[in-house]
């Protein structure tokens, strides 16, 4: 076939005290692709991202990631590999100020580990110029000196997106990144993920269908921990399956 | 639907932070204020009592580093303090070291201590983290208890000052509190700049959202085992310097009261402050120092005390003057 797929699970398995949370699952992710994960309430789609960047331990499957596998890794070092989630709830540190956000992950990826404790900071503000870049690419330049605490919802999603690109990263697993967002602000996000997905690899989970259908070249449907369903928006919106899960057995 | 949850979209009051310089400025004037007091002090108070409250701030700064800084709340510091303070004080003694190296080797032993036991207790979190402190420094005493050297219930005592590098001799009071003070000034100093270095603003990263930190690739817990060797380390030099001028070393150091006692001192001068930790030390030793004619009616007004703080300013004394002042101190 030729595909060319970044990411791969086989039988991947996740079981909570005899619950199946996420069960056999396959999938592929093609690079340079948006691909959504959808599907109802507790299908299993945030356990399956935690798998994924290895915030949990499948109980059973591999992931397989640039064609090496990395289930037995830690989620430090996925991230590492250019792998790098972000998560629901908008994941900030909320006390240092929105350069300082962007900066802690530059830090990371140019200087690696820092156990430098002896050097004084000063040795941080050569990534400034960078970390300003990256906090006016996601339109928070007038707040570069604010706190992330002090930040509306929107802006602290966006300030996580701008986070997680200074780590350059390969793969993005975005995690319901339109999670109790304005419209105002799902569209200003949309269009950042569709900029930042242009030049890289993205798997997100979302509810938003119409989102979903905008931005997604892929869509996996999830239902009960399985795959029920694949294939472009069209393809799958149109699977009485899919529509049988969302609306709801006996309502069809 | 996600979407229809309305918020944000009115612009908010940009709360700017202030330049970072001018924090830094106060804080370095703060210093200087610092240095000042420690040289004039002793011509108006009692050295030794200041020589406690320096041994003790040394102490709660340590720890403030590990608590404040690092997110990890350790309930058995006294083990380092105190395992220090024993192998300084029989350094001193027994081998016949001259002050510094006395120090040097209780100041060692902390951060061999801090390296075993820390890296036991940082694979797990929160209260259980805390436990493990708790019950491996509660080893700590039962080996001080026990073992020959350390001297049982009557602990190392009669330990020489000796001379500093051979030449200065400490048995002066005032030459042992300038001793004291400089190593506490660069204990001090040590810290600040730990705080304020690259490996410290990931530490801050890691205490305020973990799972992020560890989503941008840090392995959490090198760090947190790093800072807490660093803390072990300086709690152990604040622990074998008040050896060498109490000349005693005695199970009172070791004991899980003093690990509490240190707590107690963070919290009432300002946990995740630079100097809240003095304050609080500075506090509590003068609350046993000069209320010691109410004998065991201390313990029931430091509890007061510590009831007040946590009711009334629960950042503590500095961490309130800063919000006041809406600077970190």
């Amino acid at each position: 076939m030729g595909r060319d797929v970044i990411l791969a699970t086989q039988g991947l398995t996740m079981e909570f005290k005899g619950f199946r949370a996420v069960n056999n699952v396959a999938l592929e992710v093609e690079r340079g692709t948006i691909h959504a994960l959808i599907g109802p309430n507790g299908a299993g789609k945030t356990t399956c991202f935690n798998l994924l960047t290895k915030f949990l331990q499948p109980t059973a499957g591999t992931i397989r990631y640039k064609d090496r596998d990395i289930t037995g890794l830690k989620p430090a070092d996925v991230a590492r590999l250019g792998l790098v989630r972000s998560f629901q709830i908008s994941a900030v540190f909320p006390h240092f100020t929105v350069m300082e956000n962007v900066r802690i992950a530059l830090q990371r990826r140019r200087h690696g580990d820092s156990f430098d404790f002896w050097r004084a900071e000063k040795a941080l503000r050569v990534l400034d110029a960078e970390a300003l870049e990256l906090v006016e690419a996601v339109g928070l330049s007038e707040f570069a000196r604010t706190l992330a605490v002090e930040l509306s919802y929107g802006r602290k999603r966006a300030l996580e997106i701008a986070t997680t690109l200074a780590l350059d990263p390969e793969m993005l697993l975005l995690d319901e990144p339109m999670a109790g967002m304005g419209h105002e602000d799902v569209d200003r996000t949309a269009e950042l993920i569709r900029r930042v997905g242009k030049e890289r690899t993205i798997l997100m989970v979302e509810h938003n269908l119409s989102v979903v259908a905008s931005l997604s070249d892929r869509i996996t449907v999830l239902a009960r921990g399985q795959v029920l369903a694949e294939g472009d928006y069209a393809t799958v919106s149109k699977d009485p399956r899919v529509v049988e899960a969302y609306i709801g057995a006996g309502h069809a | 639907m996600a979407d229809t949850a309305a918020l944000d979209a009115a612009p908010i009051a940009a709360a700017v932070v202030p330049e970072n310089r001018d924090d830094k400025a106060l804080q370095r004037k703060i210093f200087i204020g610092l240095a000042l007091l420690l040289m004039v002090a002793p011509l108006v108070l009692y050295p030794v009592y200041l020589m406690k409250v320096l041994c003790f701030a040394l102490f709660a700064l340590a720890f403030n580093l590990l608590l404040g800084y690092g997110g990890l709340l350790s309930f058995g510091h006294a083990a380092y303090f105190g395992m220090a303070s024993y192998l300084s004080a029989y350094g001193a003694k027994v081998w016949g070291l001259s002050p510094e190296l006395a120090i040097l080797v209780g100041t060692a032993t902390a951060a061999l201590l801090g390296l075993v036991f820390g890296s036991l207790a940082i694979r797990r979190q929160g209260i259980y983290f805390s436990m493990i402190t708790l019950a491996l420094a509660q080893m700590a005493f039962f080996f001080a208890l026990q073992a020959k050297f350390t001297g049982g219930e009557d602990g190392i005592q009669a330990v020489p000052r000796g001379a500093l590098f051979g030449v200065i001799r400490l048995d002066d009071d005032r030459a042992m509190y300038g001793l004291v003070a400089v190593v506490f000034f660069l204990g001090m100093l040590t810290i600040y700049r730990i705080i304020h270095s690259p490996f410290g603003q990931v530490l801050k990263a890691i205490r305020d959202n973990e799972s992020r930190a560890v989503s941008l690739g840090y392995r959490v817990n090198q760090y947190k085992l790093a800072v807490f060797v660093l803390s072990a380390t300086l709690a152990g030099l604040a622990g074998a310097t008040k050896a060498i001028v109490f000349q005693l070393a005695s199970l009172t150091d070791v004991h899980w009261s003093m690990s509490g006692e240190v707590v107690l001192m963070t919290l009432v001068g300002g946990m995740g402050t630079v100097f809240g930790p003095i304050v609080g030390a500075l506090v509590i030793v003068t609350m046993e120092t000069y209320l010691a004619q109410f004998g065991a009616w201390v313990t029931v007004i430091q509890g007061c005390v510590f009831v007040l703080c946590v009711l009334l300013f629960r950042e503590g004394v500095v961490g309130l003057i800063a919000r006041r002042l809406r600077k970190p101190l």
